[in-house]
């Protein structure tokens, strides 16, 4: 409601008569300057393939929203830019080379069932962008699990790859069968894994924007020295990935955190407002929850990478997370 | 004495634009006396004054016009000579409506009419505390930092309560507002005197003057009359944070005493909490026998010609303050009485100023913020700001859900108002106006279950 608007009369309204001048757009928009760096990094592995995939889920991503909401009769809101948010999103956690009608499929199901038929922003219980990548891999899986190399370009005759990820997954196995000594395995299966140096430019196979670790961080520093999100969530998501995989083996940590969603999952997807925790106690809740499922479906799930669907599950409890956690007033025994 | 950083910090708080470089290097100015003067009977926090005088009648300025009418409350005196033209209901800063004498302040004093003895001067040193304290409350003296509450119901702790804090409010966190930083840098040895005149109300409690950091000319100020004071007395430089003047967080940031949750009272940790310009006020009212007729008043803005601070009786109109600061320089889009954040916007400049009067804004179009409230999108904004530590965001969507038992429950009662949460939140939702709503209503709700109780009980 807009105040009433005269030249006779005084605007009434109740206290307070100032503001921070922040917005939801403004907000979305630091979110997407922030990817810009890995969304880049992504252009320049996957070349074109990434550019188209960018360019139908975000265009999908606000025509959906707009006709949601016309749909609803309720008032377009494209302009907070939330629908262009999800949409980037969510095609930096496609692999490159999905069929672009998959990608619009996935783009009308974050907006249309996993946003706004729950209301729309603030709304909707899980990661729009998540929800989605999760029914894409669920009714398309072969063409989500098929891995463009980066440059792939080059070498026509073996343009896909598996990710490390899958590599690493047999490592859990391998350990516990196998007699050879950890560092004996680890050499053999090296084959298969990027240097430390590839992981963290990201030259690897993954999806468009999860690979870039040095890209992903500036992102994530961005976003905290503009505040949009706290230090929460990434920290306690980051160091249980890392103190789950020194305690149980397999893949050395660092590989752990800078391969598959983690990185992305952690600065970007989990720390998503609706869908996490409001308190900062909450938040460290909420990101050890996101870590340690993380970590449980890839040493023993059936997919080889469990990020996406840790920060669902957590995204389900969220509610359960801010009951427990609500603030103690001040003066309140 | 002795200046010290605040050692304590309260979580939360926001940093709005201050704005005080409109009217900070004004000096104090006298207004003439304005032709009519709106004196309300409810200028104070509590039950309004019971008029005493009538249509027709010449009153003589600290004439009492008012009594006090019952144990939260305070009397009004005539703040100049003039004639009853009329008692009626008047509207307030607040919205709300009150009995108010207009005075007509050019009538002629008629042939007879004997002149009203004023209060007579006191010696504090001799006077016993019975006699300063209802000094105080002769005066007609209230919290002159917004709330009201009767000063002199403040400074007699009830039995088992003992006062060791003396705390003196001069933060002025509120945006535009300079009439605090005026007193304290023009009128420091009045503060000083009723500095000294309450510690021997309150029977010798340690002092604490609060002021924020950016007011460094004032805590000079202070500095030098507070130079030889004997006793424990502290000069405590605050951060600059909104609201660094609300009560609870001043006892928290100058001893690092927490007041726990309504229905306690500062009392409770042994603080006693008073404005500076009230402080003032006592040391007149003893020292002079000069009531409380007027205070200093900031009236600021972009809209205002010459912002300026503004010593005028209480009930003169806005519409005088604004003349007297060379009118506006555009039609205003709002006018505040009092800050922007806690402040009252109000529909007319007809409305008389009373003892709490602190600012009058008037603003622009262009300082004036529109909004069209968005859903809340969980960014969590309005906890980090929430100085009492509550979770805004809840409370909203509860009492957007007219769940007010979920609002209750999520402690909204112990919301001081202050306008953080709205302040920086990006979907412009009005979250501190939603907890008025819930704490209204269930003020509401209280009062009824407690009629309802006392019908039961005269059964």
């Amino acid at each position: 409601m807009k105040p009433k608007d005269t030249a006779e009369h005084y605007i009434l309204s109740s206290s307070p008569h100032a503001h921070a001048n922040a917005s939801v757009s403004r907000i979305m928009l630091d979110v997407i300057i922030a990817l810009l760096p890995t969304t880049a990094m992504g252009i320049y592995f996957f070349g074109m393939p990434a550019v188209w995939t960018i360019a139908v889920c975000v265009s999908t991503c606000i025509v959906t929203e707009a006709l949601c909401r016309m749909a609803m009769k309720r008032d377009n809101t494209i302009g907070d830019l939330s629908a262009v948010l999800t949409g980037l999103l969510l095609a930096l956690n496609l692999p490159a080379g999905i069929p672009l009608w998959m990608a619009v499929v996935g783009s009308i199901f974050a907006i249309a069932i996993a946003k706004q038929v729950f209301g729309g922003l603030g709304m909707n219980p899980f990661n729009p962008a998540l929800a989605a990548r999760a029914f894409m891999l669920i009714s398309f899986t072969g063409p989500m699990t098929t891995w463009l190399k980066p440059f792939w370009w080059k070498t026509p005759e073996a343009a896909t790859t598996a990710t490390p990820l899958a590599v690493m997954k047999t490592w859990f196995v391998a350990e516990a069968t196998a007699s050879a000594s950890p560092h004996g395995l680890y050499n053999a299966a090296c084959k298969g894994v990027p240097s430390l140096c590839d992981m963290l430019v990201g030259n690897m196979p993954g999806c468009i924007g999860e690979v870039s670790a040095i890209a992903l961080a500036i992102g994530a520093i961005y976003l905290l020295w503009r505040k949009v999100i706290t230090w929460h969530i990434p920290f306690a998501f980051i160091a249980t990935v890392f103190v789950y995989s020194l305690i149980a083996g397999g893949a050395p940590a660092m590989m752990q955190v800078l391969t598959g969603g983690v990185m992305i999952g952690a600065c970007f997807m989990a720390t998503d407002y609706v869908t996490s925790p409001i308190t900062a106690k909450g938040k460290l809740v909420f990101g050890f929850g996101c870590g340690l499922l993380c970590m449980l479906i890839r040493q023993f799930g059936s997919y080889p990478e469990g990020c996406s669907f840790a920060i669902l599950i957590m995204n389900a409890v969220c509610p359960l997370i801010n009951r427990w956690t609500q603030p103690k007033p001040f003066g309140a025994k | 004495m002795k200046t010290v950083k605040s050692p304590f910090h309260f979580k939360g708080g926001v940093h709005p634009d201050y704005n005080k470089e409109l009217a900070r290097d004004k000096a104090i100015e006298k207004l003439p006396l304005p032709a009519e003067l709106v004196v309300s009977m409810s200028q104070h926090l509590g039950a309004p004054a019971k008029c005493l005088v009538k249509v027709g009648d010449f009153v003589k300025r600290g004439q009492l016009i008012g009594e006090k009418n019952g144990f939260i409350s305070v009397c009004v005196r005539a703040p100049a000579d003039g004639k009853v033209k009329a008692i009626e209901k008047r509207l307030g800063p607040a919205g709300g409506k009150a009995d108010a004498v207009i005075l007509d302040t050019t009538a002629p004093a008629p042939e007879g009419v004997a002149a009203v003895e004023p209060l007579p001067p006191l010696d504090w040193k001799t006077a016993s505390r019975e006699d300063l304290l209802k000094r105080v409350e002769e005066a007609g003296i209230c919290g002159m930092g917004g709330a009201g509450f009767p000063t002199s119901v403040k400074l007699n702790p009830p039995p088992g309560k003992r006062c060791e804090y003396l705390v003196l409010n001069g933060a002025e966190c509120e945006p535009y507002l300079t009439a605090d930083f005026r007193v304290m840098l023009e009128r420091a040895d009045r503060i000083r005197l009723g500095v000294e005149i309450m510690r021997k109300i309150l029977g010798g409690p340690a002092v604490r003057i609060a002021v924020e950091a950016n007011k460094p000319e004032a805590i000079a100020a202070l500095e030098k009359a507070f130079a030889d004071i004997e006793g424990n007395v502290e000069i405590v430089v605050l951060p600059v944070l909104y609201p660094q003047g609300s009560e609870k967080h001043q006892i928290y940031a100058t001893v690092g005493r927490v007041v726990p949750e309504p229905p306690a009272l500062p009392i409770d940790v042994g603080c006693v909490v008073e404005n500076v310009g009230t402080v003032a006020a006592i040391a007149d009212a003893v020292e002079k026998g000069e009531p409380l007729l007027e205070r200093v008043t900031t009236v600021s803005g972009d809209a205002v010609v010459e912002p300026k601070n503004i010593l005028a009786p209480s009930g003169t109109k806005y519409s005088d303050l604004v003349a007297f600061c060379g009118g506006e320089k555009e039609p205003p889009a709002k006018v505040i009485s009092g800050g922007t954040m806690m402040g009252f916007a109000v529909s007319t400049l007809e409305i008389g100023t009373t003892k709490t009067t602190s600012g009058l804004l008037l603003l622009s179009r262009r300082k004036v913020f529109q909004y069209a409230s968005g859903a809340c999108i969980n960014c969590g904004r309005c906890l980090r700001a929430c100085p009492m530590g509550l979770n805004p965001a809840l409370i909203s969507k509860a009492v957007d859900a007219n769940d007010i038992k979920a609002a209750e429950d999520a402690h909204v009662m112990d919301c001081i108002e202050c306008g953080a949460c709205s302040f920086g939140c990006p979907a412009y939702r009005t979250i501190t106006q939603s907890c008025r709503r819930a704490k209204n209503s269930i003020r509401a709700r209280i009062a009824a279950e407690k009629a309802k109780a006392q019908a039961a009980a005269a059964k």
